[in-house]
């Protein structure tokens, strides 16, 4: 209940201050805000937008997790790959995402294959490193049991390694699912002209900082429930606290 | 001596890769448009520095990453631990961060540029504003956490709260701090980039966009690589910030 105390002040602060200043083409009073969200809503293009960004949020992030996934699981269980691996990895890692825009853009031109072709060069990371020390780390003597059973490889993996570092992989896609949404609306932002990064972009270029704010506010709501969504599953498959 | 030898062979995979980009390249398996082979990306690298400006881009970059990332610390730091030195500001202010925290940075930049123009202050607001987040959560955190003994010994000691802040928190919180700083560098470098190439400033970001507009893709590349090598080298540097700065805690 106290957690909502601030907000709501600010918003009031805010109503008050944006009314004594007078009419604003940089901000826009709470009220007005609320306005343009229900407008918003009502002509169908915040839902168009929603549906846009999360198209290619899903879809980067299905297709950088499935790539992370693989080579965490494989690097985890194998030391000499991991090692050989090691200076390509620490080469590509540090390149920021937003930095092979141009590239994709060139290869792919605009629309969703540009966005989730660059949301999952920047999923691969978290899984992949997370993933890693999730397998890497399974109790040592269960793999023992592995040996003494004879099982193969693939076998260990799948009976053994998976579902001893399922709650970790799970945390490591929780996170790769945040940096997908923020990847999306970034690659909007600045060259995609499509879902919701655009059109925070063109309402603001239109100087209607009442539906600006709106599709701020949004995507913060929109990122919010993603994670709750997430930690409520997190919870739900292996309850609190598995993942320590 | 056999972890040199690992880190050799490591070296000839890297080695490797690049053999296999320029072959893909040379046998123009994808259009050479799209991909330029290595020596054409280096060469395009090179001609930059020597005669295209590229230094002026790369400090621009620099200097947008950099003033964002300190102002953000620094405010980031001291938020950070008014708020996680007391239980009711907690209270009151955790949940508005945690709402907070997984909003993109870079969603309001048409905000930042409507307030501020496409400006350099812009840049560096937006890129203070997304950087903060790792580096506030983490001191809260770290400040939230003392070891209750450590409190006592202030307690008993009569300090006064900043002393206590200063001398007892602070220390313990830092290891914590300076990962979230480490964080917080990552998405600096990120939205430098790309408030660069929207509000077009002086950076590798707008400089990088426009060569993909005059499909000059050797220079894209180019581009791409030193920004991976910014990223490198500030993630070391902090490195060894974070080894000499928490040495004291091995012992």
């Amino acid at each position: 209940m106290r957690g909502f105390v601030l907000p709501l002040l600010l918003i009031v602060f805010a109503e008050i201050g944006a009314r004594l200043h007078g009419a604003s083409d940089v901000l826009a009073p709470p009220s007005e805000v609320a306005l343009a969200f229900v407008e918003a809503l009502r002509d169908g293009s915040l839902a168009l937008a929603t549906r846009d960004t999360l198209i290619a949020a899903f879809g980067g992030l299905a297709a950088g997790a499935a790539l992370g996934l693989a080579l965490g699981v494989v690097l985890g269980v194998s030391r000499p790959l991991d090692r050989l691996l090691e200076l390509p990895l620490e080469v590509l890692r540090p390149i920021p995402s937003v930095a092979v825009i141009p590239v994709a853009l060139v290869a792919l031109g605009f629309g969703y294959r540009l966005e989730i072709a660059i949301v999952s060069f920047a999923c691969i990371w978290p899984m992949l490193i997370l993933t890693r020390a999730a397998v890497a780390g399974v109790e040592p003597r269960l793999l023992e049991v592995a040996r003494v059973l004879r099982l193969s490889p693939l076998a260990t993996v799948v009976k053994i390694v998976a579902p001893a570092a399922l709650p970790r992989i799970f945390v490591a896609f929780r996170l790769a699912a945040g940096v997908a949404l923020i990847v999306a609306v970034t690659v909007e932002i600045a060259v995609n002209p499509q879902g919701l990064g655009a059109a925070l972009m063109t309402a603001g270029q239109a100087l209607r900082p009442d539906l600006t704010l709106a599709f701020l506010v949004w995507v913060g709501v929109v990122g919010f429930a993603l994670n709750q969504l997430l930690l409520w599953t997190e919870a739900r498959l292996f309850g609190k606290g598995a993942a320590r | 001596m056999r972890v040199w030898a690992w880190r050799l062979a490591s070296l000839a995979v890297l080695c490797l890769i690049v053999g296999g980009w320029a072959e893909i390249a040379a046998l123009k398996l994808l259009p050479p448009l799209f991909l330029p082979s290595p020596s054409r990306a280096w060469f395009a690298l090179v001609a930059g520095f020597s005669r295209g400006g590229l230094l002026a881009k790369l400090e621009g970059t620099l200097a947008h990453m950099s003033m964002g990332w300190l102002a953000a610390s620094l405010i980031g730091t001291a938020l950070g631990g008014l708020i996680g030195s007391s239980a009711r500001a907690r209270a009151y202010i955790g949940p508005t961060l945690e709402f907070l925290r997984p909003l993109p940075a870079s969603a309001v930049i048409p905000v930042a540029i409507s307030i501020f123009g496409l400006t350099p202050s812009m840049a560096v607001g937006v890129i203070a504003f997304g950087s903060i987040w790792p580096m506030l959560l983490a001191t809260v955190h770290g400040f939230a956490n003392v070891e209750p003994r450590l409190l006592e010994v202030g307690r008993a000691l009569h300090m006064s709260r900043l002393a206590v802040a200063l001398k007892i928190a602070l220390p313990s919180a830092l290891p914590d701090i300076l990962s979230g700083m480490r964080l917080g560098l990552t998405v600096a470098l990120i939205l430098s980039v790309v408030c660069e190439m929207i509000a077009g400033l002086d950076g590798l970001g707008a400089w990088e966009l426009l060569a993909a507009r005059a499909y000059r893709s050797p220079d894209i590349f180019a581009g791409v690589m030193l920004l991976g090598a910014v990223g490198l080298s500030a993630n070391a540097a902090l490195s060894v910030i974070e080894t000499r700065a928490l040495g004291w805690r091995g012992r």
